[in-house]
C-alpha cells in the first residue's frame, strides 16, 4: 500500500491507460489521475452487456471516478465520463496506433503508483485531444508527446547545446546514450549525424512551435521519429510494444498496395 | 499438500482459466469419487479435442475436418462474409439464426499495447478470400470495444478500394433493458443508429 493516509472512499478524474481482463467479467483498469497519480483498480462486472460503466472505462476515456481503497487494488464504485476520446481516435487508424503509444508511454514513465504526476496527466490529455480533433498530424503529435513526456520524467534531450559539457550549439553530432546533441570534443564513438533540419524539428516539437513542425518534410519527420524512439527505448528498460506498430502513413496503410497487386 | 497423483491433478486443474486452488481441489475430489465410466468419457473427450480439432482452412473457425461445418454447408450464401474475432463469436452469431452467409475468423483484434498488429491476425487471408470477387458484402462483427472498433476501422480502410458493401454491426440498447440505466456512449450510438418505423 502507499504511504498516503488510508482513505476509504475517494474521488478523482483520470485517463484510462489500459485494461486487463480479470476473472469472468471483471477488469483491472490502469488510470492516470489528476491528483492521485497512477491508480490500478478493479472494475467489477464491466464485461457484461448489462454493465453500466463498461463503455466508460475503455482506454482513451477521460472519466470522473469514485474509488474505494481495497486491500491490494482499489475498486471502482462509480464512473462518469468527462470526455471519451476513444470514438474519435479509433475511427482513424494512424491516430489510434499513435494514441496507444501515448498511453503505453504514460503508463511506463509513471513507475510508481499513487504518486501524483499532474504534468504527465495534462500531457496525456493534451495529446489525446490533439489526436481526437486532428489538429496536427498524428505522428507529429506522438513525437511531441514522447519528447515532452521524457522531459517530464527528467530525460529532456539536449538539442541546442552539448549534452555533456553544455557548450552552446548547434552541434552536428547526436548521441542517444549521451542524451542529445554533442560537441566535437565530447562526441562518443558511434554518434549519429542527423540532418540539422531534423534537430530543428525535434526542438519545435518539444517547445510547441507547430507552424515550424508542420512545415517539415517527410524525410526529417522519419529521422526525427527514429531518434525519439531510440532515446525512449534507451531510457526504458523494456521496449514499448506499441511503438513498432505505429502507422505513420497519412492516408491508406502501406500494405494495401502490395496486397491488391498480388491478385 | 496431497500425495503425488492427487496433487498433480489439482495443479493441472488449477491452471485452467477461472479455476482457483479451492475449485481445483473440489473438482479433483469430485473426479475421485465419480463413476469410472464418467471419468473415461472425460478423458476420451479431452484426447479427441487434442487429436481431431484444428482450424478450418477457409475461415479459421475450429473444425474437425479440413473445412468447418459452415464452410461445407452448400445452403449458405457465398456473397455475404461476416468477420469475427474468435470462434466463439461464430457460435454467438449462429444462435441468432439471422445470418445465412459465411464467416472469417481473425483470431483476435488489433491491440498495439499487447503487441498485436494487423500482421498477427488473419487479415492477409481475408484479403485473399475477397480477391476472387464472390463476396459482395462484408459485415464486420468485431467486439464493440476499443480494439474491435480499431480493427473495424482498419479493415474498412483496407477493403474500401475493392468496392464492396462494408457494414459494421449496430450497437445500442440491450433488449429488455431500461433506457435510464444506459451509459452515454451506448445511448449516443443508439441515437446515431436509430431507424425509421414504417407505419
Amino acid at each position: 500500500m502507499s504511504a498516503h493516509t488510508p482513505k476509504a472512499l475517494y474521488r478523482d478524474e483520470g485517463i484510462v491507460l489500459r485494461t486487463q481482463k480479470l476473472g469472468e467479467a471483471d477488469r483491472i483498469i490502469t488510470v492516470l489521475t489528476r491528483r492521485t497519480g497512477k491508480v490500478r483498480a478493479v472494475a467489477k462486472g464491466v464485461r457484461r452487456t448489462k454493465s453500466k460503466f463498461g463503455a466508460r472505462l475503455e482506454p482513451f476515456t477521460h472519466v470522473d471516478l469514485q474509488l474505494y481503497t481495497g486491500r491490494n487494488l482499489d475498486i471502482v464504485s462509480q464512473a462518469e465520463s468527462i470526455r471519451a476520446y476513444g470514438q474519435e481516435v479509433v475511427a482513424d487508424y494512424p491516430a489510434y496506433t499513435a494514441g496507444t503509444a501515448v498511453l503505453e508511454t504514460a503508463d511506463r514513465l509513471t513507475a510508481e503508483e499513487k504518486e501524483p504526476s499532474l504534468r504527465m496527466f495534462l500531457l496525456v490529455v493534451g495529446a489525446l485531444r490533439a489526436l481526437g480533433e486532428k489538429s496536427h498530424p498524428a505522428p507529429l503529435v506522438l513525437d511531441a508527446f514522447l519528447l515532452r513526456a521524457m522531459s517530464v520524467a527528467g530525460w529532456e534531450p539536449a538539442l541546442a547545446e552539448c549534452a555533456r559539457c553544455g557548450e552552446a550549439g548547434p552541434h552536428r553530432h547526436f548521441s542517444v546514450p549521451a542524451g542529445g546533441t554533442v560537441c566535437p570534443a565530447c562526441r562518443p564513438t558511434g554518434s549519429a549525424m542527423p540532418s540539422p533540419v531534423t534537430i530543428e524539428l525535434l526542438d519545435s516539437l518539444l517547445t510547441g512551435d507547430w507552424a515550424r513542425a508542420e512545415a517539415s518534410q517527410g524525410i526529417n519527420r522519419r529521422e526525427g521519429s527514429g531518434l525519439v524512439a531510440a532515446m525512449l527505448q534507451w531510457h526504458l528498460e523494456r521496449g514499448l510494444r506499441s511503438l513498432p506498430l505505429v502507422d505513420r502513413s497519412e492516408s491508406a496503410p502501406r500494405r494495401e498496395a502490395s496486397l491488391l497487386s498480388e491478385a | 499438500m496431497y500425495e503425488g497423483a492427487v496433487q498433480d491433478l489439482i495443479d493441472e486443474l488449477g491452471r485452467l482459466p477461472g479455476v482457483g486452488p479451492k475449485s481445483a481441489q473440489r473438482i479433483a475430489f469430485h473426479l475421485l469419487s465419480a463413476e469410472s465410466a464418467d471419468v473415461t468419457r472425460l478423458v476420451a473427450a479431452l484426447t479427441r479435442v487434442q487429436e481431431s480439432v484444428r482450424f478450418c482452412v477457409t475461415c479459421y473457425n475450429v473444425a474437425e475436418a479440413e473445412q468447418c461445418r459452415i464452410c461445407r454447408d452448400p445452403r449458405r450464401v457465398d456473397d455475404v462474409l461476416c468477420v469475427v474475432e474468435e470462434p466463439k463469436d461464430v457460435v454467438a452469431i449462429e444462435r441468432t439464426r439471422e445470418f445465412r452467409g459465411r464467416y472469417h475468423v481473425l483470431g483476435g483484434a488489433i491491440s498495439p499495447i499487447d503487441g498485436v498488429g494487423p500482421d498477427d491476425l488473419r487479415v492477409k487471408e481475408l484479403m485473399t478470400r475477397l480477391m476472387n470477387g464472390a463476396v459482395t458484402e462484408l459485415i464486420i462483427a468485431t467486439d464493440p470495444n476499443l480494439e474491435g472498433e480499431a480493427t473495424a476501422a482498419y479493415l474498412a480502410r483496407l477493403v474500401g478500394p475493392m468496392g464492396l458493401a462494408v457494414s459494421r454491426l449496430a450497437s445500442g440498447l440491450p433488449v429488455g433493458g431500461d433506457l435510464e440505466y444506459a451509459d452515454e456512449v451506448t445511448l449516443g450510438r443508439a441515437f446515431e443508429g436509430r431507424r425509421r418505423i414504417d407505419a
